[in-house]
């Protein structure tokens, strides 16, 4: 009896120092050092609304844009509802929908290699990179759809995509959301 | 594999070792009550705590009574964490009034967080208001870790003590572990978090308007939000146009430190650590990558100092790292290779390999160094898909698991773990030389070696149990299953290893979301947990009382490479012996069948 009020009472420190003030802490040193990052790294448009977030990939499916990887999470790209395909490696319904996916890539691009980032879903359903590789794949495209030459295209592929840290962690990759904002700055946004 | 991919893998290994001297000596001043740096802030808090507890944190415990204070304060946690989250819909800090989970899903968070297990049978941002995940989730995060810690430390007194039946005092250890330890890292890495990117708010989820509309298919429903269905009782499909984002939002920062650092596991966000808002970029990665290991890793300095033999700390080291790095170099040798079902024009090796599931931005490399690590460790977080690894590099996790969790293991956890192991080891030691087997100058005797086998029995029994149960049980056991063949019996048996094993991880892909695995996995976590603690508990109670055994020629050494060599060994054994056939049932048939073309 005698440990079971003992727990009860040591469970109320613990909850107000670890379950407030430990977040509340994070929550000030954040918002006040890392304001942006903190609230989600948000991007937004002149007139102030939120278009994305720097973070966050959407699900680019017109052919005048760069496309990011195919999407588990929702209808695509859903950040509020996160989530992979859980498929497994013998699964039917993952090895069709590769085959389908490469197929369509396939004709916008005959002859070259599909990346296999393009055709695969990322574990989180909201992965905001493809590979240098991938980008690579789609200039051809997106050149011919917009009319605008290949080369100035290709430069702004190689702007905009990040090394590895310090040379060292993590991938070489490119954020869509970034590239095709900037493609739209550019060169104008396509009318629908 | 790339060089550079194996360079990440060393690094972290690197960085993980040169920590662990450190962390280890600065464990052993806290847990024996000594001051610190920090001890001129946190000293009145800790006071404060033993004061509002009554509690003397001088008057040490028996291995009985350090129990049942355990056992106490995880029922109250246990309690505490259900009643918040059937509560959740009229408390404040919910801004997306979310419902409360159902009664078995709640249970199951509960158990699962108390247990340090971490089993995310809810889907974070769409079922748990900001309340239940600060008040609820991350006190457990730090608390579950701390018992664990605190459970290994009372065991490892066991072994340097002699002659006496007290442990520690189960509070002071608990209240030490968190104020000093926990708290102060998990501060410090939020924070360094927050800078990469992970969201630390309390606002409502955001909406973006999209730069690029798309349409897509959806359940046509009548005015009454009824959906509507033809004359062939399928549902009609009507063109909607998705122009906005939800984004979620929430105080992720503060429980994703401190659920890497406690190896708890579970995600703010459904995804976990894939999530770009929990992982934001290499360099979190690598943070809270280190933060999976850091703890355990730094226990064996700390084991070696408190019984006084560094070289027996290195030793244990040595096995669990051995045998860490062979997971890693399955796992990414097997991903790498990629997976041969694709079509020909697909490039995998350009990513790296099979990337179903994975990130671009963390890659090959570091998926499967988590992937190994967080299953070596309890911590059961994950940045890339298990359910989506090739057979071979899923049978890793698994693996790893199924060995006990012993190759560095949870906080704590990992610890008593390897101890129980080590007692196996000496006694069959002993027995291949006819003596009286000793451990650190302590005579392993049949009581010893009773529990140690109970504690090795348990665990076995609840994974193949549940799961052959699950397995029998076409309307409830398998209609949860996402994949089928081989794959389909790995996704329900890493379930009931994940929820035993306390580890937390999954093949997510099993919708365990229902009235019998939350239960049935909720009883694994309980079992593979409490009914595990009281066996070891007893060889500690029992190991303290002994007398010292001088060391003579006879005696078998535990600083040397031949016993790590025979550590490793026992452990291998034991779960090879327990587990091979069902493992060649699963990951190892699915491996061939994926390289005869055979689909599902």
């Amino acid at each position: 009896m005698r440990d079971l009020i003992t727990s009860f009472l040591m469970l109320l420190l613990f909850t107000i120092s670890l379950g407030v003030i430990y977040p509340l802490a994070v929550w000030g040193v954040g918002q006040a050092f890392f304001p942006h990052q903190a609230n989600g790294s948000l991007i937004r448009n002149a007139q102030g609304e939120v278009i994305g977030s720097e973070l966050i990939g959407q699900n680019f499916t017109s052919p005048t844009y760069f496309q990011g990887r195919p999407s588990a999470a929702g209808n695509g790209y859903d950040a509020g509802a996160s989530s992979g395909s859980n498929l497994g490696p013998t699964s039917e319904k993952l090895i069709d929908r590769v085959k389908g996916d490469s197929e369509a890539r396939a004709a916008e691009n005959p002859g070259t290699a599909i990346p296999a980032d393009l055709v695969t879903t990322s574990g989180s359903g909201l992965d905001p990179h493809i590979s240098p590789a991938s980008a690579d794949f789609q200039v051809a495209r997106i050149a011919k759809e917009r009319g605008i030459p290949e080369r100035e295209l290709r430069d702004m592929v190689s702007r905009y995509s990040e090394d590895r840290t310090l040379g060292l962690l993590g991938e070489p990759r490119v954020n869509v959301l970034m590239l095709n904002l900037e493609l739209d700055r550019r060169f104008g946004r396509p009318v629908k | 594999m790339t060089t550079n991919g194996i360079i990440q893998i060393l690094i972290y290994l690197a960085v993980l070792t040169v920590l662990a001297k450190p962390l280890g000596i600065y464990m052993t001043r806290v847990y024996a009550g000594e001051r610190t740096l920090l001890s001129f802030i946190l000293g009145p808090v800790e006071r404060l705590f033993y004061k509002v507890g009554r509690v003397d944190p001088e008057k040490e415990m028996t291995w009985r009574q350090y129990g049942v204070a355990m056992l106490m304060f995880s029922l109250v946690s246990g309690i505490a964490v259900y009643a918040i989250q059937r509560l959740q819909f009229f408390l404040p800090l919910n801004p997306q009034q979310l419902a409360a989970p159902s009664e078995h899903s709640s249970f199951n968070t509960a158990v699962s967080f108390m247990t340090n297990t971490n089993w995310q049978g809810y889907g974070g941002e769409t079922t748990l208001s900001y309340l239940s995940q600060m008040l609820g989730l991350t006190v457990q995060n730090f608390v579950s870790a701390a018992v664990g810690m605190a459970l290994a430390i009372a065991f490892i007194r066991g072994i340097a003590r002699f002659q006496t039946d007290k442990l520690g005092n189960f509070w002071a250890d608990l209240v030490r572990g968190t104020l000093y330890i926990l708290l102060p890292l998990s501060f410090l890495i939020a924070v360094l978090l927050v800078s990469q990117g992970v969201v630390q708010n309390f606002k409502a989820y955001d909406t973006a308007n999209l730069t690029d509309t798309f349409v897509v298919q959806v359940d046509k429903k009548d005015d009454d939000g009824n959906v509507v269905t033809d004359e062939a009782g399928e549902n009609v499909k009507e063109d909607k146009t998705i122009d906005t984002q939800t984004i979620a939002q929430g105080p992720a920062a503060s429980q994703i430190a401190i659920k890497q650092l406690g190896t708890n596991g579970g995600g703010f966000f459904n995804v976990n650590s894939a999530h770009p808002l929990e992982n934001p970029t290499p360099l979190s990665n690598f943070l809270e990558m280190l933060l999976i290991l850091l703890i355990p890793v730094a226990f064996t300095y700390t084991l070696g100092r408190m019984v006084r033999s560094q070289g027996h700390g290195w030793a244990v080291y040595g096995a669990m790292m051995f045998l860490l790095v062979v997971g890693i170099a399955t796992a990414y040798i097997a991903e790498s290779r990629g997976n041969p079902l694709y079509p020909a024009n697909v490039d995998q090796a350009v990513v790296g390999g099979n990337y179903e599931g994975k990130e671009v931005r963390l890659g090959m490399a570091n998926s499967v160094l988590w992937a190994t690590a967080t299953s070596a460790a309890s911590n059961g977080s994950v940045n890339s898909m298990h359910d989506s690894y090739t057979p071979i590099g899923g049978l890793v996790p698994m693996t790893n698991i199924l060995l006990g969790e012993v190759i560095f293991g949870g906080v704590g956890a990992g610890m008593y773990g390897i101890l129980v192991m080590i007692v196996l080891t000496v006694f069959i030691a002993g027995l291949m030389v006819g003596r009286t087997p000793e451990y650190l100058g302590k005579k392993i005797e049949a009581y010893d070696v009773k529990m140690a086998m109970l504690y090795v029995l348990i665990f076995p029994l609840s994974i193949l149990g549940f799961t052959a149960v699950s397995v029998l049980a076409p309307d409830f056991g398998l209609t949860s299953l996402n994949n089928q063949g081989a794959h389909g019996l790995s996704e329900i048996l890493y379930a009931f290893t994940s929820g035993t094993g306390n580890n937390g991880s999954a093949f997510a892909g099993l919708n365990a979301n229902t009235y019998w695995y939350n239960t049935t996995i909720g009883l694994s976590m309980l079992i593979g947990r409490f009914l595990m603690i009281i066996p070891m508990l007893a060889i500690a109670g029992n190991l303290a009382q002994k007398k010292v055994v001088p060391a003579t020629l006879g005696t078998f050494p535990v600083n040397t490479v031949l016993f790590s060599v025979l550590l490793v060994s026992i452990v291998l054994i034991v779960g090879a012996l327990t587990f091979f056939p069902v493992l060649s049932l699963s990951p190892i048939l699915e491996h061939f069948q994926m390289y005869a073309g055979q689909t599902f």
